[in-house]
């Protein structure tokens, strides 16, 4: 429709499917029925309700998905709980896609990933899982660990336990915080688990998860060998243009929207400890 | 080089307003100066420069971007962009004419904010050489000449006549537009003046001020001062500093619902705000210091970082008459690098 990054446009809900309590994953369309654009396993876009707000979501969906995009969202601000309310054939606004994302076809190629994730911070992992899924033969191992409060906030459970367990090399490990009724699986939280499966250091790690988890886990991955240059993560921060301009994913020399989301934790040590 | 007597101004003024629209900088009721449009009438004022800056005529307060029409659950893209018209900007001062190269370099990048752009490509500014630069004034320290102030046409005021020289095509453009009333001339007149100011520029009591301690590869060092506590301790945050700040450009983007659809504007905002990184998921930036210390790290630091040198202050000086706890760039510099001598 025109060359100008912040003029979106449109796209129709298709699908939205409840996970957790409080995680509904949304199916979006143009609205003649096809993806609204490519991405790169990891980008982000801004999704909008005119009159709401607008703001910056990864995509959880792979780009080798060629019919639809997803976003997997959480509940937890003004426009969040507004499309939680949202019937299916409401449209939104989208544009993007936004970021580096992951380097799938670089530096993760050929190597032995293990994915770590916490809540909702599966949602930008997803993308990259299924992507390295569709091109097996393009990794070595796929290790996922995969941690959140109760097994009924597991995103993604169905999609987990029916395709991800199923796939050859990898291996799915869940943990959930606390005991609970009809769980039999890992129970603790994520740092301690990564320590106790003590992963090869030969591996590549990529992260998403609470603040909180991430300064563990990495602080435990150290413990086992790991480097920082091994570790990558994506980031969140608040962003209103997502082109490097609007000044507010702004930390050191560095745009979040722009040249992160995904960053290497050697490169995050460079910059000023403000995120 | 061409000249213009100075009773001829309101003749220039009249004729140039023929063919596009004309800002001047022009006395308030508030009894400041601020770029108004030109019309009969309307003198140039003696003040030496605005309270706002020049950004204001490529990156306006406020702006629409786009409108949307919400029915039931379908929504409708309205472009709702319009042709900029050509417009002359005079008087502009050497530090705000620079302040325009700063934000090129931000809304020029890829990809390009065409909003910004069209703007740029149908402005022609004539800048001034600054006669009687202030107390507050310290372009020097950022390279910046008020005495061959740049822009499209680069002017100077000398005994009773403007001197003109073009420097780029839309300037020589202009020339033509206005030709009739000018006449051709040497430079020597314009060159005294420079020499002028030359030696009025040596005597500020800023003159001494360098960047020396700041730029890209100051990071870690300089974010990790402790003086940032004492330095941020009385601001208000009132955002002052970054609305008149000439090379400021951080905004916000929100909807406003006109009763007729949703209207998606854009305005500047400011770093100084404590919403301004707040989201529903933490506040990385948790008090005042952090924000203080953003803005003048990103002006001295992470701005050169990425723009091969290049600070993003131009030492106009307005901050430092406008902040209410007197606050401002010149202090933070001379304060962080106190001692390192």
């Amino acid at each position: 429709m025109n060359n100008e990054t912040l003029i979106p446009q449109i796209v129709t809900v298709a699908d939205v499917r409840i996970d957790t309590p409080d995680v509904k994953t949304f199916r979006v369309l143009t609205p003649d029925g096809k993806k609204p654009f490519l991405h790169k396993p990891g980008q982000c876009a801004m999704l909008s309700v005119p009159g709401v707000g607008e703001a910056m979501f990864s995509i959880t969906s792979s780009p080798t998905n060629t019919e639809y995009m997803e976003f997997s969202i959480k509940k937890c601000g003004c426009l969040t709980n507004w499309l939680h309310a949202l019937e299916v054939g409401q449209q939104l606004t989208i544009r993007g896609p936004y970021g580096n994302g992951f380097p799938v076809d670089t530096e993760l190629k050929g190597k032995d990933l293990l994915f770590i994730a916490g809540g909702i911070g599966l949602a930008p992992l997803r993308s990259v899982i299924n992507y390295c899924r569709h091109y097996r033969d393009r990794y070595g191992s796929i290790d996922i660990v995969y941690g959140s409060r109760s097994k009924d906030d597991l995103v993604d459970y169905q999609e987990i336990i029916s395709e991800w367990c199923g796939t050859e090399g990898v291996n799915v490990h869940l943990t959930i915080d606390r005991e609970q009724e009809g769980w039999d699986g890992h129970v603790g939280f994520v740092p301690n688990y990564v320590k106790e499966l003590n992963p090869d250091v030969s591996k590549t790690v990529l992260m998403c998860g609470p603040p909180i988890m991430i300064k563990f886990t990495l602080a435990g991955l150290k413990e086992l060998g790991f480097k920082e240059t091994q570790v990558y993560t994506t980031m969140e921060l608040r962003m209103k243009c997502g082109v490097g301009k609007c000044g507010r994913c702004n930390i050191g020399n560095k745009y979040v929207c722009k040249d992160g989301p995904v960053f290497r934790f050697d490169q995050l040590d460079e910059l000023p400890d403000e995120y | 080089m061409y000249r213009i007597p100075e009773q001829n101004l309101d003749r220039l003024f009249s004729l140039t307003a023929e063919k596009s629209k004309l800002y001047i900088p022009a006395d308030t009721a508030a009894g400041t100066a601020q770029f108004m449009p030109w019309k009969e009438g309307l003198k140039l004022t003696d003040a030496h420069n605005t309270v706002r800056s020049a950004k204001d005529f490529f990156f306006p307060q406020t702006e629409n971007l786009v409108g949307f029409r919400v029915e039931g659950k379908s929504i409708e893209v309205i472009d709702v962009r319009e042709e900029t018209e050509d417009f002359v900007v005079f008087g502009v001062r050497a530090c705000d004419v620079r302040s325009f190269s700063i934000l090129d370099k931000v809304f020029l990048a890829d990809p390009v904010d065409t909003y910004y752009k069209n703007r740029r490509e149908h402005g022609t500014i004539l800048s001034l050489a600054c006669n009687m630069p202030e107390e507050t004034c310290f372009c020097g320290t950022f390279g910046i000449d008020c005495a061959a102030p740049g822009g499209d046409v680069q002017m100077w005021q000398t005994d009773g006549w403007f001197y003109l020289e073009p420097l780029t095509e839309k300037g020589n453009a202009y020339i033509d537009t206005v030709s009739s009333l000018l006449e051709e001339c040497g430079g020597e007149a314009a060159a005294e003046c420079r020499r002028a100011i030359d030696a009025v520029k040596k005597k500020l009591p800023l003159a001494g001020l360098t960047t020396e301690g700041f730029g890209g590869d100051k990071m870690a060092e300089l974010f990790d001062s402790e003086k940032w506590g004492e330095l941020a301790e009385a601001c208000l945050g009132c955002g002052t500093c970054t609305f008149v700040c000439p090379t400021c450009q951080c905004y916000d983007i929100r909807d406003f619902n006109t009763g007729h659809g949703i209207s998606r504007f854009r305005c500047w905002d400011s770093c100084m705000y404590s919403d301004f990184t707040k989201m529903s998921a933490g506040q990385p930036r948790l008090t005042q210091l952090e924000r203080f210390r953003q803005r003048f790290m990103h002006k001295l630091v992470y701005f050169p970082a990425n723009n091969d040198g290049e600070f993003g202050c131009v030492g106009c000086g307005r901050c430092l008459s406008k902040c209410p706890i007197s606050m401002n760039i010149v202090k933070v510099m001379k304060n962080l690098t106190e001692g390192d001598q």
